[in-house]
């Protein structure tokens, strides 16, 4: 089953949030969205997890029962233990009794929450927090798991073992979507998305973005042109979207950040000149 | 695995050092937060400061501040100890960035200086726009942008930056990014603390701290020294994710392949055989995230 959105649109009041985006996702495959805060990540998942309504296009998603979000504010109470918070959302699924003591304790353990099972959610790391909004969406066993920004703010250690949840999940059959600012998650992804200011800049797998990149990228220690330049360490990198840069300058391998700089570059530049 | 002589100071001349610490240690209690810590921030120079939660990271910054005293060994700032005087000559971004965000830009700058007895810093033209709206409602990416030239109003010697372009996308990151190089150019030492590659990628040297301790330090393949990952080549990504994942290995997925952070090729085989798999074992270098995953697992082994 393939689930995802297709020209979708939506506007808050005369702002357009998400412009024109199609995504598919994959049963068994982890999609990551990724752009900064206004790309309009959050609105693309609210809008799959229909809390958005959209102005334009479809949403092609399960019904509630079979869907699992993780907002990109907590996705736990902050007053309850672990046990507590993913006791309720359980019940809320019409899980009890022994079915589920079972999902919570497998649920825990693959999260290493076990050992904090009596603890409020408040006295939680950042890392441990967001493993246990992670664990209550999952509760259920969704089919389309939507997580916003599972990783934003938590420890390196803490998101390789998130990440490791993330694909577990993935293996087992679900398809999954997470949103991130994180460059390197998303090039680990099956499938990735960058969104810029509403509309998608580049998708598809790594390989495919790479190869489908058109264009040089160079490096040295000042740009030729500074529009379209900009800074990696001590040098900077300049963008040469035909072929035509000048002999001499060190060519490149971009890597996705490279490319995602150059594109959106590319995209101001050309609105820039239309104006 | 070897590990790194890290006792070694690979500069030259430290009489200039703008931050410097030698041989700290911080004990809460029993707990050694900051274990018998050297470093030093030259002027000109961006350093990273990585580690996991609880490495001390935070604890030797506070004592960089003189905001913690040392239990052991000396910090010095700008030539002296890190008292009032010298930290007014420090500039500092939180990662809440310090903004009131009932205030606008504006009002947040003129309130700023004030603080610091500074002149009222003058926005840049790109940023001029936003001078009046509330900082709560600007765009993250700007309110950066804000918190840097309310950090820099009173000209310090000195930058302290916690995760500086974490949540922008990836140009105004690289826009924040000319902003710090515009200072260490002018002789400015900047000190980042930081949780994403991206911006370790940025910096001239990196520290690696683990459970209170440098462990690492120099250059991005410096800190992963020896450190290898081992990539899954199969042809069934998910079976063999659920088989090593099931026997404890440390597995993520990476595309259509999947990758262990921590692991031996004989064990992993050994467990692909045991499931009937076939895959082709690939060392490959690790991510500095890998590390300082060994290096939590490591302690844990021995704590």
């Amino acid at each position: 089953m393939t689930f995802g959105v297709r020209s979708a649109r939506v506007r808050y009041g005369d702002r357009t949030a998400v412009d024109d985006v199609s995504v598919e996702l994959d049963a068994g495959s982890v999609t990551a969205v990724v752009g900064g805060d206004g790309a309009g990540k959050t609105t693309l998942l609210r809008a799959l997890v229909r809390e958005v309504a959209l102005d334009g296009g479809t949403v092609t998603a399960p019904d509630k029962d079979r869907l699992g979000y993780l907002p990109a504010s907590s996705g736990s109470w902050a007053g309850l233990t672990v046990a507590q918070n993913i006791d309720f959302v359980g019940g809320v699924f019409g899980l009890a009794g022994e079915a589920l003591a079972a999902r919570r304790a497998e649920l825990l353990a693959a999260a290493g929450l076990t050992a904090a099972v009596d603890r409020p959610a408040s006295q939680l790391s950042g890392g441990m927090r967001r493993k246990l909004g992670f664990c209550m969406a999952m509760v259920h066993e969704p089919a389309l798991l939507v997580l916003d920004e599972p990783s934003t703010g938590i420890d390196p250690v803490s998101r390789i073992d998130l990440w490791r949840l993330i694909s577990e999940t993935a293996a087992r059959g679900a398809a999954v979507v997470m949103s991130t600012t994180y460059l390197d998650e998303a090039e680990r992804a099956a499938r990735l998305l960058v969104l810029d200011r509403g509309r998608a800049l580049v998708q598809g797998s790594y390989d495919e973005v790479r190869a489908g990149f058109v264009g040089t990228i160079t490096r040295d220690r000042a740009a030729v042109r500074p529009h379209w330049s900009w800074r990696r360490g001590r040098e900077r990198r300049e963008y040469w979207p035909d072929a035509d840069q000048p002999a001499g300058q060190a060519v490149v391998e971009p890597d996705l950040e490279d490319i995602v700089v150059a594109l959106s570059l590319a995209a101001r530049n050309r609105e820039g000149a239309a104006t | 695995m070897s590990r790194r002589d890290t006792s070694r100071d690979t500069s030259r001349d430290t009489s200039r050092s703008l931050l410097r610490a030698t041989s700290v240690t911080h004990r809460f209690g029993d707990l050694v937060a900051v274990d018998d810590v050297s470093m030093h921030v030259e002027p000109g120079e961006v350093v990273g400061l990585l580690g996991a939660n609880g490495a001390g990271k935070t604890t030797l910054i506070r004592m960089l501040l003189g905001l913690l005293a040392t239990s052991e060994g000396e910090v010095v700032v700008l030539g002296g100890p890190p008292d009032r005087a010298r930290r007014r000559r420090l500039g500092y971004v939180p990662q809440n960035l310090g903004l009131y965000r009932d205030l606008t830009a504006e009002e947040n700058l003129t309130f700023i200086a004030r603080a610091y007895a500074a002149a009222r810093p003058v926005l840049p033209p790109d940023l001029a726009a936003y001078a009046g709206v509330l900082v709560g409602d600007l765009p993250l990416g700007i309110q950066r942008q804000v918190a840097f030239v309310a950090a820099l109003c009173h000209a310090p010697e000195v930058l302290l930056l916690d995760e500086p372009t974490s949540g922008v996308d990836a140009l105004s990151g690289t826009r924040l990014w000319d902003t710090i190089r515009a200072e260490s150019d002018t002789g400015v030492g900047v000190l980042v603390t930081t949780h994403n590659m991206q911006e370790a990628e940025q910096c001239d040297r990196l520290l690696l701290m683990s459970d209170g301790k440098v462990v690492a330090q120099g250059s991005e393949g410096d800190v992963i020294g020896d450190t290898t990952a081992i990539a899954v080549h199969t042809d069934d990504w998910a079976r063999t994710f659920a088989a090593l994942n099931a026997a404890g290995q440390p597995v993520v997925l990476d595309g259509r392949a999947v990758r262990v952070a921590d692991g031996h090729v004989a064990r992993l085989e050994q467990i692909l055989a045991a499931e009937g798999i076939t895959a082709r074992l690939e060392p490959v270098p690790a991510t500095i995230e890998e590390r300082m995953l060994v290096l939590a697992r490591g302690e844990a082994d021995t704590s």
